[in-house]
């Protein structure tokens, strides 16, 4: 079975700074890190490779300092390492950014087929959760989003089994490989890698894939060029100024306070009191 | 593990690194163990950077090391609650193109001391603790770390550590630290401009200040603070001894707090934005407190060895310089196919002897007890030497010689005659 994590390095949000004198984001001295989702989907990978036995890659595109990241991916126990990185990348939006990892992963799968391609939920320098879905759609693969286990596997009946996160609750789904699952934080937490991995990890080549590496004729589908995405305006939305009432502790009892602020949202929302079957005023 | 090194270096400190280079640079097989995220990140230094130490391992260093500036001047402050006497010396020939002495910020100093001690060609493997020496028939012949499959075998370790060196207590190598011998430290970055930092210390470019603090903020515990310029920043530290720290029951951090607020200091840190905080020990016990420096399979160097000249605050310098040793020695035995035994690893202590790290800690070997004995070094002498200046520079009509009276009289009224005698002659004892 073979197995391709798509993981993503990008800046500690936690610990961003802002240079106190200029006011500007300071990116020096900022960590990178694997983007937290996809440690869940690394882990994902590394407990089926345990149970059914299989090849974990993990490929990330991004500039040449990203093979730290792909290094760490290897010293938990993934298997080989392909960094896409090339001038021609820069730029990419989110759909760039899926065809380039749906053509490497392609290519992968020339020298042993891809059962399964795994991503975390979403990027937290991004959030847009576009890239996996992308990729998936490029692949022809089965999309499964928002997965929160991975509940059976059956590498030779090519079936996959997950319970996957919706709005009213948990859905079981079952559906053939190849597929792709974004899979969501809150499973299990990545491993401590042990010394002969970390070993590895440091002494293993990362395959470097450019442009026609990664079998892209087309350099009017990545980078800049390929990324149809304008970014208009940044800002931060304005925060809300409508006034705050304070109803007083002074008047005595938590029940006292509690039906004051029952009547107070009685008579702002009288559907929220029909509702609530409160007394209208 | 079945792998095995020539040699397993422990922490990736100053220490660590240079015995790393150095053992990687000639060709051996070496494994670097930092439990840090990456090097650097849990270190803590004022900072100052001495050039000779580091040049005698990479000689062209200043053409990429990160370093803030190279110091110009050194100022010496000696303050009351509300004043300060002190001495300076600046100098142009200080900015040759060589310069003896430069601020760093340890984070990324320490970052790229590794990344050149892994293009030298050790492994170096962060994220990793230590936590015990393996050892067979009283030999040392390898490391136990937190991993899986973790023991990892080597011709020999080298500690280093840091100060406080659990590895080598566990050991038996040491024994516990006595709060007598070690200081904690606090100190804070304030961001300023460069312009701004450049206008109040009267620099220009790269040149940077440094101020060595005593007196009054110490709380008449045995200790200093100190005031160095980065290029954008300034880094502001106070440390006393542990024990005194115990006795007084102060929190450092409070005499931080004094310190930043005392109106010497307080207009050279205006307007700055308190960046980061740390705190760390300082051995302090000097020459006399030096534990067995190596055994059969083993070194320690650098802070874990007690290796710090509290006299010139000078510790990174002799922890690059005993780690170069070590791995000197180790080059040394292994070019002539010898083990690492104890009887041929004493050509590192004998070196170390040699150079100026022990030369410098004997003759300071007396100050710890001194210091230690006499706690009005740090609170009479500051008071008066303020008094006595204030004294002599007030023009009030009354003639310089009866104030010279007032002021001998309070010396002596503070101290005796003998008293100061014996003051003069303990310090030129400790320090001859
Ligand atoms: C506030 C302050 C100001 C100072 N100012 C100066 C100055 O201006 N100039 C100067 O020269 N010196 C100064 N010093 C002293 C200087 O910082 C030290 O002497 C120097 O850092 C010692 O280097 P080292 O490599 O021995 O130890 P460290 O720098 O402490 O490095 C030890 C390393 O070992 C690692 N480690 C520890 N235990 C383990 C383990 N079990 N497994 C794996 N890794 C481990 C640690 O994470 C660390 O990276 C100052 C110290 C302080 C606290």
């Amino acid at each position: 079975m073979h197995i391709v994590v798509c993981i993503k390095q990008v800046p500690d949000s936690a610990q961003i700074r802002v240079h106190p004198v200029t006011n500007t984001i300071m990116r020096q001295g900022v960590p990178a890190i694997i983007n937290p989702f996809d440690l869940f989907a690394i882990e994902e990978a590394l407990q089926l490779k345990d149970r059914y036995g299989a090849r974990v890659t993990v490929l990330t595109m991004g500039p040449p300092q990203a093979e730290v990241a792909l290094r760490k991916a290897v010293a938990y126990g993934a298997d080989e390492m392909v960094l896409l990185t090339d001038r021609a990348f820069a730029g990419a939006d989110t759909l760039a950014t899926s065809y380039a990892l749906a053509q490497a992963i392609r290519k992968l799968g020339e020298e042993e087929p891809v059962d399964l391609v795994l991503t975390g939920k979403q990027t937290i320098d991004g959030d847009t959760a576009q890239v996996g879905p992308g990729i998936a759609r490029r692949l022809d693969l089965q999309l499964l989003t928002y997965v929160s286990a991975i509940t059976d596997l059956d590498p030779g009946g090519k079936t996959i089994e997950v319970q996957r996160r919706s709005e009213g609750g948990v859905q079981v789904i079952r559906t053939r490989l190849p597929a792709l699952v974004t899979v969501l934080e809150g499973g299990s937490t990545i491993r401590f890698a042990t010394m002969p991995n970390m070993f590895r990890a440091e002494r293993q080549p990362v395959q470097q894939w450019n442009r026609e590496q990664a079998g892209i004729d087309d350099v009017g589908k990545i980078g800049l060029k390929g990324s149809p995405t304008v970014v208009s305006k940044i800002f931060t939305p304005r925060a809300g100024n409508r006034r705050a009432k304070m109803i007083g502790a002074e008047m005595g009892s938590a029940g006292e306070v509690a039906s004051a602020v029952l009547d107070l949202l009685g008579s702002e929302h009288p559907r929220f009191a029909r509702e609530l079957g409160l007394a209208a005023p | 593990m079945t792998e095995k090194f020539d040699a397993i270096v422990v922490g990736a400190g100053p220490a660590g690194n240079a015995a790393a280079y150095t053992l990687a640079s000639a060709g051996l097989k070496v494994l670097q163990l930092e439990r840090g995220e990456t090097p650097g990140t849990k270190n803590v230094q004022g900072a100052i950077l001495y050039s000779d130490a580091l040049e005698r391992i990479i000689p062209d260093f200043r053409n990429e090391a990160p370093l803030e500036r190279h110091i110009i001047e050194q100022r010496m402050w000696v303050l009351d609650d509300d004043s300060a006497i002190g001495t300076s010396y600046r100098s142009e020939a200080f900015s040759s193109d060589r310069p003896n002495r430069y601020t760093i910020l340890r984070a990324p100093f320490d970052r790229w001391f590794s990344e050149k001690v892994r293009a030298a060609g050790a492994l170096v493997i962060c994220e990793t603790t230590v936590t015990e020496l393996l050892q067979e028939g009283g030999r040392v012949v390898g490391v136990r770390t937190d991993r899986e499959e973790g023991d990892i075998y080597a011709d020999v370790v080298i500690l280093a550590d840091g100060v406080n060196s659990l590895l080598a207590r566990k050991a038996g190598f040491h024994g516990e630290l006595d709060p007598r011998n070690v200081a904690l430290a606090v100190k804070e970055i304030h961001f300023l401009p460069e312009e701004t930092l450049q206008g109040r210390f009267n620099i220009k470019g790269s040149e940077g200040v440094v101020i060595e603090i005593a007196g009054a903020v110490t709380h008449g515990m045995v200790g200093t603070a100190f005031l160095y310029t980065n290029r954008e920043s300034i880094t502001l530290g106070i440390g006393c001894l542990l024990s005194d720290f115990k006795k007084t029951r102060v929190p450092p951090y409070a005499l931080l707090e004094e310190l930043k607020q005392h109106p010497a200091i307080a207009p050279l840190i205006e307007g700055g934005e308190m960046k980061e905080y740390a705190a760390h020990l300082i051995p302090e016990g000097g020459y006399k407190a030096i534990p067995k420096l190596y055994g059969e399979g083993w070194m320690i160097v650098g802070d874990s060895a007690g290796l710090v000249n509290a006299a010139h605050r000078e510790g990174s310098n002799l922890a690059m310089t005993s780690g170069r040793i070590a791995a000197e020695t180790v080059i040394a035995l292994h070019g002539k196919g010898l083990p690492c035994s104890q009887e041929n690893l004493a050509v590192y202590r004998a070196a170390l002897d040699e150079s100026f790290v022990m030369k410098d800690l004997k003759k300071y070997r007396e100050l710890p007890e001194v210091l230690h004995g006499n706690p009005h070094f740090f609170s009479v002498y500051p008071k008066l030497f303020n008094r006595a200046a204030h004294t002599m520079l007030t023009v009030d009509g009354e003639d310089k010689h009866s104030k010279e009276k007032t002021v001998r009289r309070s010396f002596v009224e503070q101290r005796s005659l003998l008293g100061l005698m014996g003051d003069a002659y303990r310090m030129w004892r400790a320090t001859r």
